[in-house]
């Protein structure tokens, strides 16, 4: 059973990487993957605005795809949103298998999609202005990849 | 009928605001979006290029000739940036 979380406040990744491991019974594997707020240069924060409840429907069935194709002991999805700086964390997927291989494409898998079929949106914040982040066509090519 | 649509991200700055509700006899998207550009010119802004719009029908990601009879809310906004 997937455990989604939305929020706006910052999460431990490593509290929250020991817990996963702790509840991941029977796991041969864990594989954690988080995504930070990159700082590049000029940049002063990143403004995430997402569906609420859509985003939750989104995350779940991503989720349950991944339980489908691999046999997992767990899945956790964590998504801020709201103003970050950057180096925050943004995101957080782990992934729990009998063995490596499952745990590494399984985390791949949710990575790709929730990239481009969760409602979320990014906005980058400089201090000469703001623009949002334009959805890369890698990004939807990644997905004929499963 | 009516219905909430919802705007998000760049739609939603476009349009100047989240959420109204809108009465319809559209049958599908498209027909909601036809109505919707009729009425003022920040919403042909917004729909000026349709390839750069995702739709959702009751949270649900949709396209553009879904129907929306029963539908409860309609939300339009640009490819997704999640991660």
């Amino acid at each position: 059973m997937a455990e989604i979380r939305v929020q706006s406040a910052p999460f431990a990744y490593g509290q929250e990487a020991d817990l996963f491991a702790e509840g991941a019974e029977g796991a041969g594997a864990i594989v954690t993957f988080a995504g930070i707020v990159r700082p590049d240069h000029g940049l002063s924060a990143m403004e995430i605005e997402h569906y609420p409840g859509m985003t939750e429907r989104a995350l779940s069935a991503i989720a349950e795809d991944a339980e489908a194709r691999w046999q997992l002991s767990g899945v956790l999805v964590i998504h801020r949103f709201g103003r970050l700086a950057p180096g925050e964390r943004i995101m957080m997927v782990a992934t729990a298998a009998a063995h490596r291989r499952a745990a590494f494409e399984a985390a791949d898998f949710l990575m790709d999609y929730l990239k481009s079929r969760a409602p979320f949106w990014k906005k980058e914040l400089r201090q000469d202005g703001a623009d949002w982040v334009a959805a890369k066509a890698s990004d939807e090519d990644a997905l004929s990849r499963w | 009928m009516a219905l909430d649509v919802l705007y998000f991200a760049w739609v939603r700055e476009r349009i100047g605001l989240p959420k109204e509700r809108i009465e319809t006899g559209a049958g599908d998207v498209r027909g909601l979006i036809e109505q919707l550009v009729a009425k003022e010119d920040r919403y042909a802004a917004a729909f000026a290029d349709l390839s750069a719009i995702r739709v959702a029908v009751d949270q649900e990601l949709s396209e553009l000739d879904s129907p929306i009879a029963g539908a409860r809310e309609v939300a339009f906004f640009p490819p997704m940036t999640g991660g």
